[in-house]
């Protein structure tokens, strides 16, 4: 049973991205996740370790997922959760974000998980608040926790990270998943791979050492996993992508493409899906290849570890 | 008569290549004489004599691109304060942009800011007319009424004009008026939602971001109306390589274009926006290191014929924010001559030369008579201390907003004295 007097994993008091983390820290925070797999599988699924201690969901974004994921998890170690949803109320008021983050500083919480619409997000209201800030994703920047979960999920079927072929599908320019999960990816060793057509890959992706594809079926051959991106109805029809069937044909994944991979690869989605743009629905619904059920049940396991492990730096 | 003599100055006079010792006259608010043994004497007579000490005297700082927030937004900056910031920085005439609320695109609203700007500026205030009503960039303005009621020059600012059938003819009728117009080159729909410069940065920090080359290629279209009209135009400020070799092959060619850049674009790059740091936020964004490093070559051979501040003041409720949704900006007048400064302490371009963007070619783009120490003109001066070494201090600025994207920058030089018509109207040794 862990503690918040355990030993401290993270090197700081928030978690804003992948960019302070390193590998030692991801399989101490992996192996700690692990341990909460157990815990959320018992009948009683809940400590006490948090009690006492209040966190903030605060959404500018909607997100079910993610919210009731944090939800679940702080509820599971005995925090109080409260989830604050600010689209269209404070900010079309006016209010600056840095009036926000003073009102929530106020209220004394002791983690503050953040959603926001633009990139910097998280990071200025960590600079702002004195307690423990998550980013929940913040733009198209980063979204730790999704590639953590996803490392987690990969790790339980492969065991380890090191030359591993993953191969990042879709709207990688306006993904903070994708930013996320390659920065992790490839500082645990596997190779990465983006694929995706031009008008949705971010200006210098290949400076990130990592291979870029706009052909889907070189991109997805060797592959050990394929990790597919949510392409967003607004980007659909004519503005990134001409039409959903024309991205299906040529970027949603299919049994044609998915057999280019390598033998018994897995695949991901971080959610929502869009079946038969971006992935065909017997695949998504593939229990031998789908690891989407199980990413979901990672996240509540993962986001428990990180409130631990932010637990421990508090007194 | 009021009579005020300068010895033991170091002069600079870059609209007639001067930079020697010497004095200058005063005499009801022109320059009345100069030159190298002028008040060697002391007992010089009845006039206020001020003993420069070996420090520069030159002409007072042209900043051609001046946003205030009067009218519509003097919570951020009047033209009194704006104008306190610009007599502290050695800027003696502002060129303010027509981009207020109203925006400035009636003669009656020309009128308005002279008046205001006699009652309350300390400094020259000249103002810029909208180039199209309202800024709406399909209608023009009444060029001949706003010129006659005292507009220098005609632009929307910070706005580009999109359609080219609207551009040619207001670049035809500014000719008629011998008008000059002030262009900014930025595609509006390449750059639309954009914060950030496209590249490995941006991409890194998640910030929506637009390809550089959304200003040369605007830069090239305009220059291809310039000579099809022949109206001369200025670039109101440029900040990549592909535009300064556009501009650079249009002066070969022998057409009416000059072009300015911001003291921001010469002094950072888009690194400079480190973690989020909205203050470096500014339009067009910070570019790479090789574009802000050809800037600073551009100036030095006189492709940029100007240095400006593009003074931008925004407030805590603009700046407040994430970087995507902030407001773009920087105030700069009190910083504009320390960054040009740093030219000349870096080796790129004589003293005389970067006063000269500063003095002679905004005088001679804009057809002034300020900008010069020769007899006659407007005694515009600036006593400045090219080697006073200093730390930016938002607290201490004169503007009425803070947002300096130079905070905790060291610089080297500054003014000492501004003197606009022979009044002193900044004494930084007054305090």
């Amino acid at each position: 049973m862990t503690s918040p007097n355990a030993a401290p994993i993270l090197g700081s008091k928030h978690l804003l991205g992948i960019d302070g983390l390193s590998p030692s820290i991801v399989t101490e925070l992996l192996d700690l996740a692990e341990t909460y797999v157990v815990q959320g599988r018992a009948t009683d699924k809940k400590t006490a370790l948090l009690r006492g201690r209040t966190l903030i969901n605060l959404l500018f974004e909607s997100s079910t997922r993610t919210q009731s994921s944090f939800e679940l998890a702080g509820k599971r170690l005995g925090a109080d959760v409260m989830n604050m949803s600010v689209k269209g109320s404070s900010v079309s008021k006016g209010e600056t974000l840095v009036d926000t983050a003073s009102t929530l500083n106020a209220m004394r919480p002791d983690i503050l998980v953040v959603r926001h619409q633009d990139a910097g997000a998280a990071e200025l209201l960590s600079r702002k608040l004195d307690c423990s800030v998550i980013n929940a994703g913040d733009g198209a920047h980063e979204h730790p926790t999704q590639a953590l979960l996803d490392a987690l999920t990969i790790r339980r079927h492969r065991g380890s990270f090191e030359g591993l072929v993953v191969a990042i599908c879709g709207d990688v320019l306006h993904s903070r998943v994708a930013r996320s999960n390659l920065k992790l990816l490839a500082m645990m060793g596997a190779r990465v791979r983006l694929v995706a057509p031009r008008t949705l890959l971010p200006a210098q992706a290949e400076r990130f050492g990592v291979e870029v594809y706009t052909d889907m079926k070189s991109g997805l051959a060797g592959a050990d996993i394929v990790m597919m991106l949510r392409l967003q109805l607004e980007r659909m029809a004519g503005a990134f992508v001409p039409s959903t069937r024309e991205y299906f044909r040529f970027y949603g994944l299919d049994r044609e493409k998915l057999a280019m991979a390598k033998p018994g690869a897995l695949v991901m989605h971080p959610g929502p899906m869009n079946r038969g743009v971006e992935i065909a629905s017997d695949i998504a619904d593939d229990v031998q290849v789908s690891l989407i059920a199980e990413q979901v049940e990672m996240g509540v396991a993962l986001r428990m570890a990180i409130l631990d492990a932010l637990a421990r730096g508090m007194t | 008569m009021k009579r005020i003599a300068f010895r033991n100055a170091r002069l600079v006079d870059p609209a007639s290549g001067l930079d020697a010792k010497g004095g200058l006259l005063v005499e009801n608010g022109r320059i009345a004489d100069i030159g190298p043994r002028l008040f060697n004497d002391a007992e010089a007579g009845d006039p206020e004599v001020i003993d420069c000490r070996g420090l520069v005297l030159a002409p007072g700082l042209i900043d051609c691109r001046v946003f205030t927030g009067e009218p519509g937004a003097e919570h951020r900056e009047s033209l009194e304060s704006a104008s306190a910031a610009a007599a502290a920085g050695g800027v003696t005439s502002m060129i303010v942009m027509p981009n207020t609320d109203p925006v400035i695109d009636e003669p009656s609203l020309v009128d308005f800011l002279l008046r205001r700007a006699q009652a309350t500026a300390k400094v020259r205030v000249l103002p810029c007319a909208a180039l199209t009503k309202g800024l709406n960039g399909e209608t023009m303005t009444e060029m001949g009424l706003l010129q006659e009621a005292g507009a220098v020059a005609f632009t929307d600012g910070d706005r580009t004009v999109a359609n080219a059938r609207v551009l040619r003819r207001a670049l035809d009728y500014a000719a008629t008026f011998h008008a000059l117009v002030i262009a900014h080159a930025e595609d509006p729909e390449l750059v639309k939602g954009a914060s950030a410069t496209e590249g490995e940065f941006a991409t890194r920090l998640g910030l929506p971001a637009a390809p550089a080359i959304a200003e040369a290629m605007m830069v090239e279209r305009d220059i291809r109306l310039v000579e099809l009209t022949g109206a001369c135009t200025h670039f109101g400020q440029i900040s990549t390589r592909a535009s300064l070799e556009v501009i650079a092959a249009a002066k070969a060619r022998g057409l009416p274009v000059t072009c300015g850049v911001a003291a921001h674009h010469l002094a950072l790059n888009e690194l400079d926006v480190g973690a989020y740091y909205t203050f470096r936020k500014v339009r067009p964004p910070l570019r790479c290191e090789e574009d802000r490093a050809a800037m600073v070559e551009g100036v030095a051979s006189g492709v940029i014929d100007v240095i400006v501040s593009s003074h931008e003041p925004q407030g805590a409720d603009t700046k407040r924010q994430p970087f995507a949704s902030a407001a773009a900006g920087s105030v700069g007048l009190e910083t504009l001559l320390p960054v040009a400064l740093s030219l000349v302490h870096n080796g790129d371009a004589s003293l005389l030369h970067v006063l000269g963007a500063l003095t002679a070619a905004p005088a001679r783009i804009f057809g002034l008579p300020t900008g010069t120490l020769a007899k006659g003109a407007p005694a515009d001066l600036v006593l400045l201390d090219e080697g006073e070494p200093f730390v930016v201090d938002a607290e201490k600025l004169h503007s009425r907003a803070r947002n300096t994207a130079f905070e905790g920058r060291k610089f080297q030089g500054r003014a000492v004295k501004t003197f606009v018509g022979g009044a002193c109207v900044f004494d930084a040794l007054a305090k």
